[in-house]
């Protein structure tokens, strides 16, 4: 079974049609990216998949859970990493986290183990005791992460989980999440950076215009050429850039 | 350079406008007003033409003095600094030290404040219509003193630009300045009363502080009319020397505001403190309610409307003490039971889109709704039980004391209960979080007015019982009412309290991701 099923999902905005029927099977243990450039509705789809954003038209299966129909059940078995929203940022990085563990009705033992640990594996120990307010922006990613991984989801859906992200915490994040997919997690993450998507993915979509351009494992999409390349040719917009040569007379 | 600073600032202020139709009205309010008060700045300047040269003297050079100190003064404490020419976002550009300061000095006139503050200056020169060397003074003086105003808030800005961006010193500051807001009533008739007392005192105080920078530019007209030429020149040089000297610390200030980065607030500190977390219920609804007191605590949104609340007896003291009755000391304990459990109306409105945990995290309505209202109640309750027993001790009406507790307690509950019905459908217009809780709040004000007021009405039917049993006493004399009040306010008040708890988290369930939706328009 899929352990993202997403079929026919449409959402429009006012005149703008964000999402424009996208269908997606993510197979369960699975690294699976989704790349598109800027407005292509990654946010809304994956919003509509994660029951943050209601759908006009669609369905969303998590594990053959109905995220629409039962979404209680359903969001049990994902943790959630959305893009651009705010935190509970009066809280510190340790209380957070706890708070997301407890709100999932977590016992408190289990998620007390849990916390510094996984503050640990985000370089984070050190400013547990830290406002999140007061976090940098790549500390600030790293805690959200922290508290969508704190209940063992059996799927992440992660947006943008590595963008301001330091190298050093960026491969540790990677090293935790190919070890959550290598004993049988799913991740799906959205992001730009075509290179992390070939490296670390074992299955991409790229989307554009919110409809689905290609879907598969890497090597079927990228079929032979880097996948920077056959995205630009799939999205289109290349260009060679003419003129502005008297940038090159300074 | 310069042009091109001035044409940036109003460019800004033009497209201010275009953002929205709703920014436009807000605008147009605020201008409106400031119109409004600067007619009648202007008229009583220009009426000063026909008074005694010494009290026109004493008017303008204290008026002017207070508006030296406002401008350094309440950018600072109100967080309503113009940023909009923020000098750290010209540091990429290599503009000339000399033309950023005049380009951004002359750019803090084009604005409502700017420019009030240098028609209202200019109004002085009608002040001192009486001879030719007091017009040339007087209309020196109002530049001077504009220019003034403005360098030096651009001072104290830029200085205190590093500190006001640690966050810890922008929510103290914000709160503070509640205080003399709300007693602003008292302070006014304090003042009043003790410059009627001292009335001789004042012309001593204006000619004295005319020598100093805050007045000396002010004082040019008043001191030209009776012929103080000497004290002119003198008092010249004094406020261009200030105007210099200023530029001088703003000039060495950019400097080094230039060079080194904004101030990011606190050091790392250890884990290892869970807080109320580790002592309440480690169950959903325990989690949110342990968030939401410790966000009571820290939020100054939350504080801003907790802190009313210990200034209500003051208040209501004063102004007892004032007319020598103190019967209004009595609905004191009901009166804080309402605006405290009203205050969560805006709950979710106050996490903005960080609600989005509770909906990916699947939180049911029902502990969401309970958890907020339980914080809620943890705090008032104490209050509003010394607010409604306290006051007695002052009246010494203590046959009021069982109806009085069961209609605070009535309030509270029914309140709490509606709240939370309330907040779970509708998104109420608030300050962003961080933001001051001054600032105005994005979003639609005109939907948050009708929902407040259609929901105190239907507060106010629902403490009918209440109510009723509280005028039986007033009418009749005796207690048995109160009596019956003490049961039924509780009572009837923790049926509702349940009642809305589970009706709000039916809707916050049915409606989580809409509400989601609502609130991210505003982030």
């Amino acid at each position: 079974m899929a352990a993202l099923s997403i079929r026919g999902l449409a959402k429009r905005f006012g005149e703008k049609i964000a999402v424009d029927g996208v269908s997606l099977e993510v197979p369960a243990g699975s690294f699976y990216g989704m790349v598109g450039p800027n407005g292509a509705g990654k946010t809304t789809t994956l919003s509509m998949a994660t029951g943050l954003l209601r759908p006009d038209f669609g369905t969303a299966l998590i594990h053959g859970v109905d995220v629409w129909a039962r979404p209680l059940e359903a969001k049990r078995l994902m943790g959630v990493l959305p893009d651009g929203v705010r935190l509970f940022d009066r809280l510190t990085g340790e209380q957070l986290v706890t708070y997301s563990g407890l709100l999932r009705g977590m016992d408190r033992e289990v998620v007390g183990s849990r916390v510094p640990e996984l503050l640990a594996a985000l370089d984070l120990q050190a400013d547990a005791g830290t406002l999140v307010v007061d976090y940098s922006a790549g500390m600030t990613k790293k805690i959200a992460l922290a508290s969508a991984l704190i209940h063992a989801p059996r799927l992440l859906v992660l947006d943008e989980p590595f963008e301001s992200v330091d190298p050093v915490s960026a491969a540790n994040i990677r090293g935790i999440l190919e070890g959550y997919v290598a004993s049988g997690g799913t991740v799906i993450v959205s992001s730009h950076v075509m290179d992390l998507v070939q490296r670390m993915c074992s299955h991409v979509a790229v989307v554009a215009g919110g409809r689905v351009l290609a879907a598969g494992s890497v090597d079927e999409v990228r079929d032979g050429s880097t996948l920077e390349e056959r995205f630009v040719q799939l999205v289109g917009g290349g260009h060679r850039t003419e003129g502005l040569e008297w940038l090159r007379t300074f | 350079m310069v042009a091109h600073l001035l044409n940036l600032k109003w460019r800004l202020l033009l497209n201010g406008f275009k953002r929205s139709p709703w920014q436009l009205v807000g605008m147009a309010l605020g201008l409106l007003y400031a119109l409004g008060l600067l007619v009648l700045l202007v008229g009583g300047l220009i009426a000063l033409r026909w008074a005694d040269p010494e009290i026109a003297h004493t008017v303008v050079v204290l008026g002017g003095a207070a508006a030296v100190l406002g401008w350094a003064i309440i950018p600072l404490v109100a967080s309503a600094a113009d940023m909009t020419l923020d000098p750290a976002r010209f540091t990429t550009f290599a503009i000339l030290p000399r033309q950023l300061l005049t380009g951004l000095a002359l750019a803090g006139f084009i604005g409502v404040p700017g420019l009030a503050t240098l028609l209202a200056a200019l109004g002085t020169v009608g002040t001192w219509w009486r001879s030719f060397p007091a017009v040339a003074g007087a209309l020196l003086g109002a530049v001077l003193g504009a220019v003034t105003c403005i360098v030096l808030s651009k001072v104290v800005t830029t200085a205190t630009a590093g500190l006001a961006s640690s966050r810890r010193f922008k929510d103290v500051s914000s709160i503070i300045v509640f205080i003399p807001l709300v007693l602003l009533g008292p302070i006014m008739m304090g003042i009043i009363d003790g410059v009627r007392g001292s009335a001789d005192y004042l012309p001593v105080l204006a000619r004295a502080v005319s020598w100093t920078p805050l007045g000396a530019a002010w004082s040019l007209g008043g001191d030209l009319e009776s012929g103080n030429v000497a004290a002119a020149g003198i008092k010249f040089l004094i406020s261009a020397a200030t105007i210099a000297g200023l530029l001088l610390c703003w000039h060495v200030l950019l400097q080094r505001a230039l060079v080194t980065p904004p101030y990011s607030g606190g050091s790392a500190k250890k884990g290892g403190k869970l807080g109320l977390f580790g002592l309440l219920p480690g169950t959903p609804a325990g989690a949110v309610a342990s968030r939401a007191l410790i966000y009571w605590m820290k939020d100054p949104r939350y504080a801003a409307s907790l802190v009313i609340v210990p200034l209500f007896p003051v208040l209501f003291f004063f102004s007892g003490s004032q007319s020598g009755s103190y019967g209004l000391l009595m609905i004191l304990g009901p009166l804080t039971a309402f605006v405290m459990a009203w205050s969560i109306c805006a709950d979710v409105s106050y996490d903005n889109t960080a609600f989005a945990l509770h909906l990916a995290a699947g939180v049911r309505g029902i502990d969401d709704r309970l958890g907020r209202a339980l914080a809620c109640l943890a705090i008032s309750l104490p209050v509003v039980l010394v607010f409604t027993v306290g006051p007695l001790f002052v009246t010494g009406d203590w046959q009021w004391l069982p109806n009085l507790l069961g209609l605070s307690l009535g309030t509270l509950f029914t309140g709490l209960g509606l709240s939370s019905v309330i907040s779970a459908r509708y998104n109420i217009a608030v300050p962003l979080p961080g933001d001051s809780p001054f600032k105005k709040p994005p979003g639609n004000v005109a939907q948050t007015l009708a929902v407040q007021a259609i929901g105190m009405g239907v507060l106010a039917l629902l403490l009918v019982p209440e109510l009723a049993l509280v005028a039986v006493q007033a009418f009749s004399g005796g207690q048995e009412a109160g009596w019956i009040n003490l049961a039924v306010g509780p009572l009837l008040g923790v049926i509702l309290f349940v009642v809305g708890v589970r009706l709000g988290g039916k809707w916050l369930d049915a409606r989580g991701p809409e509400m989601f939706a609502e609130l991210s328009v505003n982030r």
